[in-house]
């Protein structure tokens, strides 16, 4: 099964081309590296939606109009405008202003998530790495955004003492909140990783065995998958910043919203 | 015309489909020789078949509520499949670091 994979030749392109220069700046820094490709394939991907969503950007803006939009940016148009809905039902009033990074996530990893459905390219969410960096961003900026939100001392009580649970309770609640939020890392990261690396492993073991026809289901069951784990990531994403940024009297009224989540 | 078109790439496809699998035919033989690397693998197909087997079940009796919940009252749908959507996942991603421990045992081979 491993001879089906082989080097891509976009990654050989951007190892030829950049490879050199990242060897010596590794070199430099104390860390050489071994044989072999020194940008690995999740690098290569990833650069590779930025390039793209940048060059769909730059075409749509120089068609932007209001009176006679293109199809593009109707679709760009309705796509922020479901986003903003989606952060106004969980956060609140001031939920469109968190639409930037949370938007920004849901097209890099729905891109990431189909591009392994594409010949010659892979999906970058299919590696730890990537799929950790992810959930290592949102989680700090959850944090960063809860203590600016309700300063540094209301935001650490909350989780000593979280809204409707008695003081008393604070030593044995302050490490299983700690806990919980350091699982939300492991388990945003974990289920994008596995979900997205299982079905492109069941593809290419399908595949191994009849290369004809027989992938095909799955990889329908793939699209459905990319875009859900896509929607998921950015919902839970959605979820914790509006537990991290919700006042006192808020959490009252979404208590039960923010209660079930793990 | 178009029938003989059809014909002849049923014919291909039919062709190239039995072909295939005698590329496939070159399975590694690895020798496992410690014991624990053979029971690692019997424990990740085992790990993996309950895991999927319960997770199934309590992706069932949500789903059913949901169905149920939808039946007596559409207009509440939009609400409940979104919080469908969202337990069927957190349950789905306890399937996931089964498959993950699974994948580890048979690919990684940590013993």
């Amino acid at each position: 099964m491993e001879k089906l994979e082989h080097d891509l030749w976009i990654v050989q392109a951007a190892n030829a081309a950049f490879g050199p220069m990242a060897r010596a700046l590794l070199r430099a820094l104390g860390r050489p590296a071994g044989p072999g490709n020194v940008i690995p394939d999740y690098l290569v991907m990833a650069a590779v939606i930025v390039l793209f969503w940048t060059v769909i950007c730059l075409i749509v803006r120089r068609s932007l109009s209001v009176d006679n939009p293109g199809k593009l940016q109707v679709l760009i148009e309705d796509g922020v405008a479901a986003a903003r809905g989606v952060l106004h039902d969980y956060v609140g009033h001031k939920g469109p202003r968190y639409l930037a990074i949370v938007a920004t996530m849901f097209v890099f990893i729905l891109t990431g998530n189909l591009m392994g459905l594409v010949p010659g390219l892979k999906s970058p969410t299919a590696n730890i790495n990537v799929t950790l960096g992810c959930a290592l961003t949102v989680s700090v900026y959850y944090h960063l955004q809860g203590v600016k939100e309700q300063g540094i001392g209301p935001y650490l009580k909350h989780f000593a003492a979280p809204p409707g649970a008695p003081i008393f309770l604070a030593p044995i609640m302050l490490p299983i909140e700690i806990i919980s939020h350091l699982s939300r890392v492991l388990s945003l990261s974990l289920r994008l990783f596995g979900n997205i690396f299982g079905e492109d492993l069941v593809i290419l073991i399908l595949f191994s065995i009849i290369p004809f026809l027989v992938p095909l289901p799955m990889m329908f069951l793939g699209l459905v998958t990319a875009s859900l784990q896509a929607f998921i990531f950015v919902l839970l994403t959605t979820i914790y910043l509006g537990g991290a940024v919700a006042t006192e009297h808020e959490h009252h009224e979404h208590g039960e919203m923010i209660a079930g989540e793990v | 015309m178009s029938k003989r078109c059809f014909v002849i790439v049923a014919v291909f496809v039919i062709a190239l489909g039995l072909v295939s699998p005698l590329h496939a035919q070159e399975a590694a033989a690895r020798a496992n020789t410690s014991t624990v690397a053979q029971w690692s693998i019997i424990t990740a197909g085992f790990a993996l078949a309950f895991a999927a087997a319960f997770g199934a079940l309590g992706q069932a009796k949500g789903l059913s509520a949901a169905v149920e919940g939808i039946a007596r009252n559409p207009s509440a749908a939009g609400e409940i499949r979104g919080n469908l959507i969202l337990g069927l996942v957190l349950i789905e991603s306890l399937v996931i670091y089964v498959l993950l421990i699974s994948l580890i045992l048979f690919f990684v081979k940590p013993f």
